[in-house]
């Protein structure tokens, strides 16, 4: 790209641009609303009470630090680089979202807001923002596409039992798109009591920055544990990317060093030249959602339906900040089919007994490409952004289908 | 710069009575039918029309209307096509204002220059994009109001006497009251709500304000043209013409007909405000 800023870190601006992209691309009924949660947020922000009250939370209910783990088995058998898993699966409800939920119904708590809605798509964000509804008595509602509610259901089993509401979505491609659709119609309806607890660095602004900070203990964590273990930086960075709140929340305190390079894996689907879910790869500019950003649209600016074997990254569009960072230069985007997940999620789970969330499995299979070249000095942190539990029934299912063959 | 919304809205004005505003989705079931409806509707009472621009992913809109724009794409409708419906309306019919709605993404695909004067050759006189608040101004309301098309901005409840300025400060043609929080198809607001709701505004702008969402029948119609300059109505046509089709979705020799009888009817309710209040 012709000019480097000065720092990575620095968007978005007061008008939520990172770049080019980003905004606040809502229907007017919304935008007071909007208003009123970037000021709330900022004053929450630089409020030491606030932080402190998250801090106890971030420790004693999600149960952080989440440790940094040296995956020996994994990197013997890769034989390149040495690679640790961040352990974002060890937190409660099983995966990073909590990071952000927490973050949002603090928030909402201080905007006075008593009702919580939330989408969803592989069902960890759900699950999240049901258990804090849970646990601070708040009202919640989740929306998920019909498709997911069918291929999750474990987790819409532990939402309804953590007193949220699921509602299965079935307009559009009945996916995460159609259920952040419908939770934005809801919001328009119920704008006076209820709080939107987006899952992702998406929406309009102030959401991909509010996410992007509650989700950047990752990264915080992970460059004190690595000082720790290994007396300095990591040398590379691998996250999966639906949305890209995780992969966001590992890179964004690591922008700005230059010697570590930072990978984020999208979902291939079927294969790039077929269905899939990679926005920036296969996608190009558009407004949706309330941001602009890389999508997947036809010649007359229609949304396409996106596919992965993980209902996670089965969404069209990916967060304006990592659109920023794609045209930057600064962030290398990659991609991985169904195939290579499903093969490094049984990789996992057999050599270092954690079974990866599908979404997770995607990073792990540009990791199994990626470690093998580079030299066994070189230390790699990959986020396990959360288990695979809610993924063993449709894992399951498709190995024995193919056993059966 | 004087639209044919202006001088619409301002000989009504004259005339003592409100607008009504029609809200159908371009291509809905096909183009031909669609382009048939459009062209009955001045005849049967509609004095502006609104035609929606089909997109994938209509967040502010409720089940009938979601449904229109997809069965509008699934029969290839694209925001080209909808060009040349309003050109192909143009033929016969020079007076009638006629507003796109819809969301942001193709025009912005389409690319903000080349659409707004293809729109404008097309016939086009005012656009409403529902997800493109103030605070977005820069990427098609100035340019928009550069090229002689109004930019009708959505006032709703939540906008408040602070927010108003802002709202109003680059709208032209008149200013659409969305009468609740919610989307379309939603249930109305009372005539009384909206006659105040409507003085609030009035108080910060010149403008004539219509208002939409909740409206379906000729009563309904009569109530809220007594308490603003018009009346729109979407989601009750879009039903009429949803119920007139076959099985398979398609235009029966009835489709036309169903939309256009109830347009008559409601714009006899619209015309009975003013009546009434004589
Ligand atoms: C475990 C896990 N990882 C990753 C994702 C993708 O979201 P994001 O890209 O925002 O981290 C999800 C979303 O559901 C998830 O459940």
């Amino acid at each position: 790209m012709n000019s480097r800023p000065n720092s990575f870190r620095s968007g978005p601006d007061e008008r939520g641009h990172f770049g080019m992209f980003g905004g606040r691309f809502v229907a007017e009924t919304l935008m007071p609303l909007i208003l009123d949660l970037e000021k709330a947020y900022a004053e929450a922000k630089a409020d030491p009470a606030f932080q402190r009250e998250m801090n106890g939370y971030l420790k004693d209910y999600v149960g952080r630090p989440s440790p940094l783990y040296f995956a020996q088995r994994l990197t013997e058998h890769l034989g390149g680089a040495k690679i640790y898993l961040k352990r974002e699966e060890l937190n409660h409800t099983g995966s990073h979202k909590v990071n952000n939920v927490l973050g949002q119904i603090m928030v909402a708590r201080r905007m006075g807001k008593k009702r919580i809605i939330a989408e969803t798509g592989a069902g960890q964000h759900g699950v999240a923002t049901a258990t804090l509804c849970a646990r601070f008595g708040l009202d919640c509602v989740v929306y998920m596409g019909a498709v997911d509610v069918a291929r999750q259901e474990p987790n819409v089993i532990r939402m309804e039992m953590l007193g949220a509401k699921v509602v299965p979505v079935q307009s559009g491609t009945r996916t995460l798109k159609d259920a952040m659709n419908e939770a934005l119609r809801d919001w328009v309806t119920n704008v006076h009591d209820t709080f939107y607890c987006i899952g992702t660095v998406a929406g309009p602004h102030p959401y991909p920055m509010m996410v992007r900070d509650f989700q950047s203990i990752i990264g915080h964590e992970t460059r004190a544990q690595m000082m720790e273990a290994e007396g300095r930086l990591p040398d590379s960075l691998i996250a999966c990317i639906g949305g890209g709140s995780n992969a966001m929340g590992l890179f964004h305190p690591f922008l700005d060093d230059p010697s570590v390079e930072i990978f984020g894996v999208e979902a291939a689907g079927h294969g790039l030249d077929k269905l899939h879910a990679a926005s920036l790869t296969g996608g190009r500019p558009g407004v949706l959602h309330g941001n602009r950003t890389y999508l997947l649209m036809d010649a007359d600016g229609q949304i396409q339906d996106a596919h992965s074997i993980s209902a996670g990254l089965d969404y069209p569009g990916i967060g304006p900040e990592h659109s920023w960072l794609h045209e930057t230069g600064r962030v290398t985007y990659l991609s991985a089919t169904d195939e290579e997940a499903l093969a490094a999620f049984q990789l996992l789970s057999r050599l270092e007994g954690i079974i990866p969330a599908l979404e997770s499995a995607h990073a792990i299979a540009r990791v199994i490409e990626l470690a093998p070249k580079r030299p066994s000095d070189h230390l790699m942190v990959v986020n396990l952004s959360g288990r695979g539990d809610k993924d063993v029934p449709q894992v399951g299912d498709i190995l024995k289908g193919r056993k059966a063959k | 710069m004087t639209t044919r919304i202006d001088t619409r809205l301002a000989d009504l004005h004259k005339q003592g009575r409100a607008a009504f505003v029609t809200f159908l989705m371009a291509g809905d079931p096909d183009p031909a039918t669609s382009l048939a409806i459009i062209k009955a509707l001045p005849q049967a009472g509609a004095d502006i029309i609104e035609i929606g621009m089909p997109f994938t992913d209509p967040m502010a809109d409720g089940p009938a209307i979601q449904a229109a724009g997809l069965r509008a794409l699934k029969g290839g409708m694209t925001l080209h096509k909808t060009l040349d419906l309003v050109r192909g309306f143009r033929k016969g019919d020079d007076a009638t204002p006629i507003v796109l709605m819809g969301y942001y993404n193709p025009i912005y695909i389409y690319g903000v220059e080349a659409f707004l004067a293809d729109a404008k050759t097309a016939g086009v006189d005012g656009l409403i994009i529902v997800d493109l608040p103030p605070e977005e101004d820069d990427e098609l309301c100035l340019p928009a109001m550069k090229a002689g098309l109004n930019f009708i901005r959505l006032a709703t409840p939540t906008t408040d006497d602070k927010r108003l300025p802002a709202v109003l400060a680059n709208t032209s043609g008149f200013v659409y009251y969305v009468s609740i929080t919610g989307i379309t198809g939603s249930a109305a607001a009372n005539a009384t709500q909206v006659g105040e709701a409507v003085a609030r505004i009035k108080r910060h702008t010149s403008l004539p304000v219509c208002v939409g969402f909740g409206i379906r029948t000729p009563d309904m119609a009569r109530d809220i043209a007594r308490a603003a300059d018009g009346a729109v109505v979407g989601t009750a046509l879009v039903d009429a013409l949803a119920k007139s089709l076959n099985a398979e979705g398609r235009a029966t020799p009835s489709t036309v007909k169903a939309v256009a009888d109830l347009t008559a009817a409601l714009a006899q309710g619209v015309r009975g405000a003013a009546q009434a209040a004589e």
